[in-house]
């Protein structure tokens, strides 16, 4: 890397840089040797960037005009939307941010499914990231409930009676979570308190996470370790930056049609009526990321195991670089894994919409069969596959397969094809 | 080498040292923990009285308690029949009637699904008691769990008749 031998030109960057070396930094960001096979699916953590950036200056500004309290949260979010200057504009990016911020993180954590990103030695960006992914779906809950609509107030008794199903100390465990004996105002107030904190613990864990990837640098679609820098890498600046700004623009014209077009479209109608201690809605469902998680919870008829599988789903994910035995990264030289893959993908998109739906009859069955599947996916299948698997040979380095003497028959042949 | 693995004074120290440490941090951490439990405004909410002189036979009423909803239903005698009627064996949290309603006719309990919270339905279910429109837990005319995620019945809070027409709930 060139950050070693990097010298600012002028005599002040010179000093300054001897004294705090952040030109050296931002030097070793432009000229970051990146893999020049990178595909759009690599675009997604820059998208990420700016969806965390957008969340927390919208949410500072909604800070200045929403009032924790439980008697007046409900009225100062509509007032929010209609007395402040543009607050609706604010307050509609804040509501869709997130779900547009869920939608990128899904992309991505499927991309990394895929080309095998959390494999040695990247298995510490992978749990730093799925450390984000679990701090991602606190806020996301804490920030649902501060409207204090009947889905804010139910939501929240639901989720944090998840707790109750401990053994002996559940009971006060939700006590204390609560600060009374119901969800009310002491609730409310420390739920805003922990949703203005967490962005940030997500913004430094951030930071850790694009560390971690530095060292080993980024991992590509062929899955090979590259020589850095070397002719299969280009530098970051301009290469990867124009890339992933062209591809912000384009997920920028999503964000902004759920915006302007369609912004109560992935809310809950019930939200925009006041909460109720005495009236439960009659159908709780949680916002539409967190949904596969919730048709696990209720496929589990006991109340303690449910809460066990839930949050066994998200644990499985944590522990994925030692259950998943493959040494090839990409599931393009993986040709059983890639089926898997798809099959995994079509298995959280079911539990997603059966977990939207009423847990009784078929949809019950259903996810019964798909929360089974899930678990087979991580725990019998990845170990196995690893083991069994007869995966195609994998080039040496990105060029070679064209520059020739390549040991992949199936890219020899291609290439024989074309002259 | 024949004095490794013996304990010195500096070992006794360095132990002593992180134990009074410990102690002295897990003393400072404790406020900021119990900050989170019930406050002394919340805890003096922790009984209230209710009317009940206005309600016929068959009508439930709802009140809040402590944030919770509490169902106070005076019961047909149909209804105490069939709660009456149920085999201890055949609940998964077994409670006989009797220990639940003292006085037959008036049935008091927290309205709180004991599966995640949620506020069951009256006159619904396969057990013509309560149905939870989140899960699904049906409970029967005696506010047991009768079939669903629930484990529990749902709970009947400590309560008195003042007289007649007053019940004092916690």
């Amino acid at each position: 890397m060139s950050d070693h031998n990097y010298t600012p030109k002028s005599k002040f960057g010179k000093w300054f840089n001897d004294r705090l070396p952040l030109l050296s930094l931002a030097n070793h960001l432009t000229d970051y040797p990146t893999p020049k096979n990178l595909n759009y699916w690599w675009t997604f953590g820059g998208i990420l960037t700016f969806c965390l950036i957008t969340q927390i200056v919208t949410g500072l500004i909604l800070a200045m005009h929403y009032i924790a309290h439980a008697d007046l949260a409900f009225e100062s979010v509509e007032h929010i939307m209609r007395n402040v200057n543009y607050g609706w504009l604010i307050r509609y990016v804040h509501a869709n941010g997130a779900s547009m911020f869920f939608l990128a993180v899904y992309i991505h954590i499927f991309r990394s499914l895929y080309y095998g990103s959390y494999k040695s030695p990247r298995e510490i960006i992978w749990i730093l990231g799925m450390i984000i992914y679990i701090l991602m779906m606190a806020a996301a809950f804490m920030g649902y409930v501060l409207p204090w609509g009947q889905m804010s107030f139910w939501g929240a008794t639901v989720i944090t009676n998840l707790f109750s199903a401990i053994p002996l100390v559940g009971e006060s465990i939700v006590t204390w979570l609560w600060g009374g004996y119901s969800v009310d105002n002491p609730t409310l107030t420390r739920f805003f308190s922990l949703h203005y904190l967490i962005p940030f613990l997500i913004l430094g864990l951030v930071v850790l996470h694009i560390w971690a990837l530095h060292v080993p640098g980024n991992n590509n679609p062929i899955g090979i370790d590259l020589k850095k820098p070397s002719n299969d890498t280009v530098p970051f600046h301009p290469y990867i930056v124009v890339k992933d700004l062209f591809a912000l623009l384009l997920f920028l014209i999503v964000f902004a049609f759920f915006v302007f077009y369609s912004p109560n479209i992935l809310g809950h109608a019930d939200n925009y009526i006041e909460a109720n201690p005495l009236v439960t809605p009659a159908h709780i469902v949680p916002e539409w990321y967190l949904l596969p998680f919730y048709a696990i919870l209720r496929s589990v008829p006991d109340k303690l195991l449910g809460v066990v599988a839930m949050f066994a789903a998200i644990f499985v994910l944590v522990i994925l670089p030692w259950l998943d035995t493959s040494k090839v990264r990409s599931a393009i030289f993986r040709p059983l894994y890639k089926q898997f893959y798809w099959f995994l993908v079509a298995d959280v998109l079911i539990l997603g919409y059966v977990g939207a739906m009423p847990a009784e009859g078929l949809y019950l069955l259903v996810a019964r069969i798909a929360t089974a599947y899930y678990f087979l996916h991580f725990l019998v299948i990845l170990p196995v596959l690893g083991l069994k698997e007869k995966t195609l040979e994998v080039p040496l380095s990105l060029t070679e397969p064209v520059l020739g003497g390549s040991p992949n028959e199936v890219m020899a042949r291609s290439k024989k094809e074309i002259s | 080498m024949s004095e490794e693995k013996k304990t010195n004074r500096r070992d006794f120290i360095f132990t002593a040292s992180y134990a009074l440490g410990a102690v002295g941090v897990g003393a400072a951490v404790w406020p900021l923990v119990d900050q989170m439990n019930p406050d002394a405004s919340v805890k003096a909410l922790a009984s209230t009285e209710v009317d009940i002189s206005g309600v016929e036979v068959g009508q439930s009423i709802t009140v809040l308690w402590r944030g919770k909803p509490v169902f106070i239903r005076r019961r047909t005698s149909e209804e105490i029949a069939k709660a009456k009627d149920v085999k201890i064996d055949d609940l998964p949290h077994p409670e006989t009637d009797e220990d639940r309603a003292k006085n037959p006719e008036w049935l008091v309990m927290l309205g709180v699904c004991t599966h995640l919270g949620c506020v069951p339905l009256g006159d619904k279910g396969e057990y013509g008691g309560w149905f939870c429109p989140c899960h699904g837990s049906h409970y029967d005319t005696s506010g047991r769990i009768r079939k669903g995620p629930a484990p529990t019945n749902m709970e009947v809070p400590k309560y008195e008749f003042v007289d007649s027409n007053t019940i004092k709930i916690g």
